[in-house]
């Protein structure tokens, strides 16, 4: 293929800084024809036979390390994966150690979690190998938007002038940021809500609103984040009760979105918490979607930041 | 046109300023006319004038938990013959107000009482104790008008400001008792000369300020991270101001347009640390007496509007704790029946002070810092007045209170423009017999 019809890559997805519109919506028509591999009863495939990718998770996730995990091998790729926690890794220059020893072992991409903003970065620049962030601190977690954005285009068709609702902390929540970087590149508009003490000043992409109606007034989607019990537990917000009477999303607040608004939310849920529980499991929920479509755009990003074109 | 009640020949003053005499007729709880009507029951109120009701932001009427200092019956009895058709009720009792049912309960019982309307206050934080917030959203709901760990003085910057952050998301207003902790210390009266010449351990205006200051620092960070999130009114509101340095902090703020308001009570407008030379307990009150020269200034900030608005910081005790000696007897006044008589006395009377700016003092400010829409006398407005006599004098008998609290800083004072009658939503609650 020429130039001009397949764009190059980055060797990286640390975040959407580096990525284009373009680059984003033909890893996302990659993904989807990920998705058709994922539908035959050979779920496998050769593109990536040869390379070794590492996940390498410095905070704990089990869902995203299997996630992707499956990924590099439903394409045949080799996988090793490191667990550590910040508590073996002190102090940064820890990172540094850890990811060098792997280096030394033929390692070809590397799929970073940390519970520190920027690891992901500085892994780059040491290693000069393609780096794939799987979330770092409250910062970013690109494959979870990019899975939340083919999951809604699956669903809505184009993005262009879509509102989105995302409600929660959003201070705290790197899916929240990833989101606001890459919906508006593809043509929504986001509007994350919560309770003020739980939204940053500014969030770039986003209009912020402690008001659940206004958030979800004509949304054509609602991402609903899940609170973290450690925030509960220095007081923010200041009990479940409250909470739930504030910003839970339950049948009649969904009903000042758009009728039939897909409702996303990128687990673990805290049952009946954020979410009225049976909404979760209603037809306007994509959560399960969610997750299925996680491993066909995690092959996606590998086969992109390796092989490096479309 | 026919009403329950007909006002003959009042003259009129609300917050907008005097206005003529009328014959104001009153039905369905609103006022119906202001040109007469019939009605089966008229007053004459010829020299008299029509206010609408007194506001107060700021009380604390014991209940629960120390009824025998006040309770809700006494207390809102003691605000209608005050004139106070709406008070708002500090939530420092015991148990502390800071869950949603103790403030349903409080309006259920405030309102079968039928004298002045219950706004209460709720904890900012649980227990008062400064460290967790309280739920805000479901105190709101409740009835809760105001956040506030009054009685504490919110030691820790952070949680005052992450309250600000989350009452702001319910467009509550927290206000604080503005002293720091630290420069207070076990301060009984205004550090100064009257202080050392006594031999009384001091509490300096400057422990008001220097908190002041640092509330200030912490409003400004919460407004930019607010930025235009929420329609937030006022964010702080700052509780019985006492001294000069912590009203220029404020003005200076105002000017500013920093979204802050500020109270000041009747005792912080008449007395001064003076009073404390007779070394009599009934003065003890916090913050302190100041001098001269804070009432002065106080005075002025009331006029410019630097101060929004009169908090009676209403403050019931038993006689037996107010005659403990001056280390031991606990900080209060009451004056929640004296308090329209004495400022329009010292301050109208004697001082010249404008009369509708009192009066706005009295009634839209504090509306306004709650979040209260004001209240002016024109037809259809909701009939929630106090008529007073500015001609009758008499003076402070704390006997007569209908407060618990039968003592009073300024018994024996010869007052005029006593509160006559008090309707609520059209209803007498309190008449002069
Ligand atoms: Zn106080």
């Amino acid at each position: 293929m020429s130039e001009t019809a397949t764009p190059s890559f980055p060797k990286h997805l640390l975040d959407f800084r580096d990525w284009s519109r373009r680059q984003v919506e033909s890893l996302l028509e990659t993904a989807q024809m990920m998705q058709e591999v994922l539908a035959r009863p050979v779920k496998k495939v050769p593109a990536l036979t040869g390379f070794t990718v590492a996940t390498v998770f410095f905070e704990p996730s089990t869902r995203t390390r299997i996630s992707f995990e499956l990924a590099a091998r439903r394409m045949s790729a080799d996988v090793v994966s490191f667990s550590g926690t910040t508590s073996s890794t002190v102090k940064g220059e820890t990172y540094r150690d850890t990811l060098r020893t792997l280096d030394q072992m033929g390692i070809d991409a590397y799929i970073l979690r940390t519970d520190a903003a920027g690891v992901p970065y500085q892994a780059h620049s040491w290693l000069h190998k393609p780096v794939i962030n799987a979330g770092d601190g409250w910062r970013a977690h690109p494959t979870q938007a990019l899975l939340d954005a083919f999951t809604l285009r699956e669903k809505l068709g184009s993005l262009e002038g879509k509102k989105i609702a995302i409600v929660g902390d959003i201070l705290h929540s790197r899916v929240a940021r990833s989101n606001a970087e890459l919906l508006p590149m593809l043509g929504a508009t986001v509007v994350a809500c919560g309770p003020a003490p739980l939204l940053p000043g500014s969030l770039p992409g986003a209009t912020l609103t402690t008001s659940l109606r206004e958030a979800l007034y004509e949304a054509d989607a609602v991402m609903v984040l899940r609170l973290q019990k450690e925030r509960m537990e220095k007081g923010l917000p200041p009990s479940l009760p409250e909470y739930i009477a504030a910003y839970q999303v339950n049948r009649e607040r969904l009903g000042w979105a758009r009728p039939g608004a897909p409702l996303l939310h990128p687990g673990p849920m805290n049952r009946d918490v954020e979410l009225e529980g049976t909404l979760a499991d209603s037809p306007q929920s994509l959560v399960e979607r969610q997750v299925a479509n996680g491993q066909a755009v995690r092959m996606a990003v590998l086969y992109h930041v390796l092989v490096g074109k479309s | 046109m026919k009403g329950d009640f007909l006002i003959k020949n009042a003259k009129l003053v609300d917050g907008r300023g005097v206005h003529g005499t009328a014959d104001v007729l009153i039905g369905e709880g609103r006022i119906l006319s202001l040109s007469g009507g019939e009605a089966p029951t008229v007053l004459d109120a010829t020299g008299m004038i029509l206010s609408p009701g007194f506001f107060d932001p700021h009380a604390h009427l014991r209940e629960p938990g120390q009824e025998v200092k006040e309770d809700l019956q006494s207390g809102l009895t003691a605000a209608a013959r005050g004139g106070y058709t709406d008070i708002v009720s500090m939530p420092n009792t015991t148990p502390v107000v800071d869950n949603a049912e103790i403030v349903a309960a409080l309006k259920k019982k405030a309102a079968q009482i039928k004298q002045a309307r219950l706004h209460p206050a709720a904890a900012l934080t649980q227990g008062q104790e400064g460290k967790v917030l309280s739920e805000a959203h479901l105190l709101q709901a409740a009835g809760a008008v105001m956040l506030t760990d009054d009685g504490k003085t919110n030691e820790d910057a952070g949680v005052l400001a992450q309250g600000l952050l989350y009452a702001a998301s319910w467009g509550l207003v927290v206000s604080v008792h503005a002293e720091d902790a630290g420069l207070r210390r076990n301060g009984v009266m205004n550090e100064g000369e009257v202080s050392f010449r006594l031999g009384l351990p001091g509490n300096t205006s400057y422990a008001e300020s220097a908190r002041i200051a640092r509330d200030l620092e912490v409003v400004r960070y919460v407004r930019d991270r607010l930025a235009n999130k929420v329609s937030a009114r006022g964010l702080l509101h700052i509780q019985h101001l006492s001294t000069k340095r912590g009203l220029e902090l404020i003005r200076q703020a105002k000017q500013e347009g920093l979204p802050i308001t500020t109270e000041v009570g009747p005792h912080h407008l008449t007395l001064t640390d003076e009073a404390l030379n007779g070394l009599n307990p009934i003065y003890k009150v916090a913050p302190p007496l100041r001098t001269q020269s804070d009432v002065e200034a106080l005075i002025e900030g009331l006029l410019d509007g630097s101060i929004d608005c009169i908090g009676t910081d209403h403050a019931p005790h038993t006689q037996d704790e107010k005659e403990l000696d001056l280390l031991r007897a606990p900080f209060g006044i009451p004056s929640l029946e004296v308090c329209w008589p004495l400022l329009y006395s010292e301050l109208v009377e004697k001082r010249g002070f404008p009369l509708a700016v009192l009066v706005a003092r009295f009634t839209d400010g504090p509306r306004r810092i709650l979040g209260f829409p004001p209240l002016h006398l024109e037809e259809g407005a909701e009939a929630s007045l106090v008529l007073w006599d500015p001609r009758s004098q008499r003076p402070v008998e704390p006997q007569t209170f209908a407060s618990k609290a039968k003592f009073s800083p300024w018994a024996g004072w010869q007052l005029k423009g006593w509160p006559v009658c008090t309707l609520v939503e059209g209803r007498r609650v309190f008449a002069l017999e």
